[in-house]
């Protein structure tokens, strides 16, 4: 038998819930040690039940207990999901009570493992999952709970049975050539329908941007030479929430120095203050670092001091951000202007002048990043894309081979070839969700078409 | 004491007995009904979409229906040939009179061959070994290897209206123990059933309301040994005509005496998908509101035309109302009804990739009994069987074609690993790399084959090296010479409408564009090749980038057909694998992890765990 595991299933608590996720043949039995309220050995499966955590007799939380027996739960074991109300602090405190009374603590991506080895989950299913486990935000796990629920099987689903539809019509053209009655999928027919799948994968992808910018957040690296006040700037955006700091072990963020979120958005802050003291900031060792966060980042601050002339130190760090996104920011607005813009020939939009002294600038910059990254759009939307990296990377492989076909058909190259190229989208679509019905095909032809002898 | 007894003589009997008697080994081949040799009970064609490719390979690898056709059809088309290469193929009309006829004659040819009448009930099956065959009489005949290719006579029943009579397509008597016995000896037998069209007296027939159909007006040959041996302007017409609404009301209001809709309560055995009969066709395409009936003379020596297309179990007296209500066939005179018919089959996944079953050595089975359906699939199942049957006997390897190799790579591959719901027909749509398994390459793919298994013979083989060789003297040709642009050539271009080329360009990148064809090329610059050479650069120097891209899919699946599984793996002992995948691993016994990755039913995750166990019990993936 397998042990019983245990972890948060949600990492991070900007969201008000926080849910632990028990699987084993146990947790059912440990959870009610520390549960009060109905015994959670004699309910039902998949019942909600209200109470609380408690230790040596003392509340420690308000909690929903989800029970979900065997087979019928995520990982095909018992699985208790305990809803935490308390914070993270609450949320941990809980953890370590399953930990002492008899749960090992899963490692990472543990229930997804189980659920797929018990042929519980598809792939689609199994990342959307990961991405759950991973949901620092609301919104994160919203868009993750979308995916859950079949969501993005569904958008990749009706693809598919529309290619299906073109495939084994073209494929009852070729294996049923005297039947006067089937629609012949010359290619003609064939390019609006081709061209209407390469608009809905792009429509996809690009909203898979977004959805990568929801789970992901933005990173922003801030650069600068000494003193010209990154510090200051990185303490005033995260000033707001400072809770979010909250270290969770095991989660530990390498480079980022501050999160903080705007419209729900996280905002990872790589500052590169903490490089600068190490030396010269261009030469030697900070080089690299700050050619790291720079690479990391997907928009880069470069902060400038108003009261200052820009000199060969400033033009070099310049020129090497040229190939990211950037925004210029002109701290110290409130000295001697100085500095000659112009010698870096700028956009004048992508300029804003701060003094973060007086507080000055800081909410033109956020409006700046909600402009750039349109996340008052991004808000509002039915999040139900895809978030991860190999689906997108199907999905654009996709758009390649669809490229190709529309090649082909300016270039008169016959049905039969264009079909396999079809056909492979239509196969590759199927890798996302991770399943593929092989006469799923002839299915198709012989229910769709009057066909025989 | 033969070496090897062939029992049935349809398509896949006599491909087999062929090539065992070819190879000089004392071979019978014994069936019901002498009469019966190659009949042809269903559809007068050989050939069709993908089916055609088949009757190539045959011919490539030294078989003879492809010969027989030829030397009898009565009338031959290329189909799809606008739709691309790959999927061009050869549909003959063939004369259900000459066509056993000829066969007959092939086979009495061969000096080692022994053709007798008789019905085999049962086995001599000595330590899981067959060893000989049990006729009806009792009397007992040894070999060394038997191949059964017994098509629809095991249990045979006909089914019209509501009745049902055991026997076989042409009310001859159907082997009724065999089947029975098979099943003792361990075999999952498995009930089918296919169905069949009436026969009109062609006399009967208005065909002023009929659309015809004739042959194609250039020659074509299936078998790369022979000059075509027919007249294009001979070729008899095929014709078209459509069901009614009147037809339809008919079947609509008699669907309860259908044997297959009520008539008959005790219908076992299930029908081809792509062959349903019209009562199927009316009520599942409910708003359709004709469809498409092929009326196909059958033979030059008698009267009876095939109404493709209107396959029925309706009772006689529904029959003649229905065809009355065709357009053309309203004093149509029925010559024969139609009727379906239920037989036993062997569930395909009993089967060795030799076609060799895997609970009886020695033994093999092609054809219908193995659950396909046509006569191409069959004659080339018997042709394999027929060829690893000998190889057996020599003690060498068996001749297993892989997907990628040919058409018949991939049915024997499909039957032998994904088992069958209903009787096996190949499609184009079922073969991966088809671009790979066209029609105008089948002997550059398999001819080698043919020679090295000892069927064709070293003066067609080195004819199949010459061809080789010129192949590719006419791409380096083609590589290295360049169009000069002159008046003659300008003059062309402008004549056809077409741009002119800017510089010199090689004829390979010449060909390459999608208006250039080879005649056009060959008439700007001499091509110093044979037509059928320059047809064969033509599509692997305009197609290369899609030939190429295929040839890449086909080496990964090779790849994944070296990783091995051992036949001693106990798939019990892998934990997390789903129990629906290891039943069906345990039943099809994969024999390497392309053909596992390939059963329905075994998942993505049922993969990663076999191969993880397999790394870690035998020390390596392959």
């Amino acid at each position: 038998m397998e042990d019983t595991i245990c972890a948060i299933a949600t990492s991070s608590g900007v969201g008000a819930i926080s849910i632990i996720r028990i699987s084993g043949s146990d947790s059912i039995y440990i959870a009610n040690k520390i549960f009060k309220g109905k015994d959670l050995t004699k309910v039902s499966t998949h019942t909600i039940n209200y109470g609380h955590i408690v230790e040596n007799g003392k509340i420690i939380d308000e909690v929903l207990v989800t029970v979900m027996k065997s087979p019928n739960s995520f990982t095909t074991e018992d699985v208790v999901e305990i809803n935490c109300h308390g914070g993270i602090a609450t949320t941990n405190k809980v953890l370590e009570l399953l930990l002492t009374n008899g749960c090992r603590l899963a490692e990472k991506g543990e229930f997804t493992k189980r659920a797929y080895l018990n042929n519980r989950i598809d792939l689609q299913e199994a990342e959307s999952v990961m991405d759950l486990v991973n949901a620092n935000t609301e919104i994160q796990r919203k868009m993750a709970i979308n995916g859950l629920v079949g969501k993005v099987s569904n958008l990749i689903n009706n693809l598919r049975s529309y290619l299906v539809e073109v495939i084994s019509n073209i494929n009852v053209n070729m294996d049923y050539p005297e039947y006067d009655d089937v629609e012949v999928i010359t290619n003609k027919v064939l390019k609006p329908k081709i061209k209407k799948v390469k608009e809905e994968i792009e429509k996809i992808l690009k909203e898979s941007e977004n959805g990568k910018i929801i789970k992901n957040g933005i990173n922003i690296a801030i650069i600068g030479k000494p003193n010209v006040g990154k510090s200051s700037l990185l303490n005033a955006l995260i000033e707001e929430d400072k809770a979010i700091v909250t270290n969770i072990a095991g989660t530990t963020r390498d480079v980022v120095e501050g999160v903080t979120t705007i419209k729900g958005i996280p905002l990872n802050i790589i500052d590169t203050a903490g490089i600068r003291e190490t030396a010269d900031l261009i030469e030697q060792m900070g080089i690299k670092k700050s050619k790291e966060a720079i690479d990391k980042a997907d928009l880069v601050l470069f902060m400038l001091n108003n009261n200052e002339k820009i000199d060969k130190e400033i033009e070099k760090l310049f020129d090497s951000i040229q190939e990211k996104k950037y925004l210029i920011l002109v701290n110290k607005s409130d000295l001697e202007t100085k500095i000659d813009l112009n010698k870096l020939n700028l956009k004048k939009d992508i300029i804003i002048k701060m003094s973060l002294l007086n507080n000055l600038g800081l909410d033109n910059l956020k409006e700046k990043i909600i402009e750039l990254y349109d996340l008052n759009e991004l808000e509002k939307q039915d999040l139900i894309y895809l978030t991860n990296a190999r689906s997108i990377s199907i999905l654009k492989n996709c758009l390649e081979k669809i490229e190709d076909v529309l090649n082909g058909i300016e270039n008169e190259v016959p049905i039969d070839m264009l079909e396999l190229d079809i056909k492979s989208i239509w196969e590759d679509l199927g890798l996302i969700n991770g399943t593929t019905y092989e006469d799923e095909l002839l299915d198709e032809m012989f229910k769709r078409f009057c066909l025989g002898k | 004491m033969y070496d090897i007894i062939v029992v049935g003589a349809g398509h896949a009997g006599c491909e087999a007995a062929y090539a065992s008697a070819k190879k000089n080994y004392k071979t019978l081949l014994i069936t019901s009904n002498l009469k019966n040799i190659a009949d042809m009970p269903c559809n007068p064609h050989i050939g069709g979409s993908a089916k055609g490719i088949v009757v190539r390979e045959i011919d490539a690898l030294g078989g003879i229906m492809g010969k027989i056709a030829d030397k009898t059809h009565l009338q031959i088309k290329m189909l799809n040939y606008t739709k691309g290469p790959a999927v061009r193929a050869l549909r003959a009309q063939g004369d259900k009179v000459t066509y056993p006829k000829e066969m007959l004659k092939t086979l009495n040819e061969l000096n080692t061959l022994e053709i007798k009448e008789g019905m085999v009930e049962d086995l001599i099956i000595n330590n899981n070994k067959v060893e000989g065959i049990v006729l009806s009489d009792g009397t007992k005949i040894n070999s060394k290897i038997v191949i059964l290719t017994t098509g629809t006579y095991l249990k045979a029943d006909i089914l019209v209206g509501n009745t049902r009579t055991r026997k076989g397509p042409h009310g001859e008597e159907p082997s009724n123990y065999l089947s029975d016995n098979l099943k003792k000896y361990g075999f999952k037998i498995i009930r089918l059933k296919t169905g069949t069209p009436q026969r009109i007296d062609k006399n009967s027939i208005n065909y002023s309301k009929l659309k015809m159909e004739p042959g194609d007006s250039v020659y074509h040959t299936f078998s790369f040994d022979l000059e075509p041996l027919y007249k294009i302007e001979e070729q008899l017409p095929c014709y078209l005509t459509y069901t009614t609404e009147e037809t339809h009301r008919i079947i609509r209001e008699n669907l309860n005496k259908s044997s297959m809709y009520g008539a008959l309560d005790d219908i076992e055995g299930i029908g081809p998908r792509y062959c349903p009969s019209i009562e199927d066709k009316v009520v599942r395409f409910a708003d359709k509101e004709k469809h498409q009936l092929f009326v196909e003379p059958e033979s030059k020596y008698y009267d009876d035309i095939y109404l493709q297309g209107f396959s029925t179990s309706m009772p006689p007296d529904v029959q003649e109302k229905m065809v009355h209500s065709l357009p053309g066939f309203e004093n149509a005179k029925i010559l024969k009804y139609g009727y379906a018919i239920e037989y036993d089959a062997i569930y395909p996944t009993q089967l060795q990739a030799s076609l060799e079953t895997k609970i009886i050595a020695n033994l093999f089975t092609a054809g219908q009994i193995n659950g396909t359906s046509g006569y191409e699939e069959a004659a080339c199942q018997g042709l394999m069987a027929g060829i690893n049957a000998t190889l057996k006997l020599e003690e060498k390897e068996p001749l297993i074609l892989k997907r990628s190799d040919a058409y018949i790579g991939v049915l024997i591959d499909d039957l032998i690993t994904k088992g069958i719901r209903d009787p096996y027909r190949l499609l184009t749509s079922r073969a991966e790399f088809r671009l790979l398994l066209r029609h105008d390459n089948a002997d550059l793919r398999l001819r080698k084959n043919g020679y090295e298994v000892g069927l064709i013979d070293e003066e067609r083989y080195k004819k199949l090296i010459k061809k080789e060789k010129e192949i590719q003297e006419l791409k380096e040709y083609m590589d290295t010479t360049r169009l000069k642009i002159d008046d003659s050539v300008k003059n062309k271009f402008k004549e056809n409408n077409l741009s002119l080329p800017v510089g010199s360009l090689t004829l390979s990148n010449l060909i390459k564009r999608p208006e250039i064809n080879m005649k056009f090329m060959c008439s700007l610059i001499d091509i110093p090749f044979r037509e059928y050479i320059q047809n064969q650069v033509e599509i692997e120097l305009k197609y290369e980038g899609y030939i190429e891209k295929a040839k890449k899919e086909a080496e990964k699946m090779l790849k994944l057909e070296k990783k091995q599984i051992p036949l001693d793996i106990d798939y019990d002992k892998i934990k997390n694998i789903a129990s629906e995948a290891r039943q069906k691993l345990k039943e099809v016994k994969p024999r390497t992890i392309a053909q596992a990755i390939r059963i329905s039913g075994v998942n993505p995750s049922d993969i990663s765990v076999l191969s993880i166990y397999l790394k870690k019990e035998y020390g390596k993936d392959e």
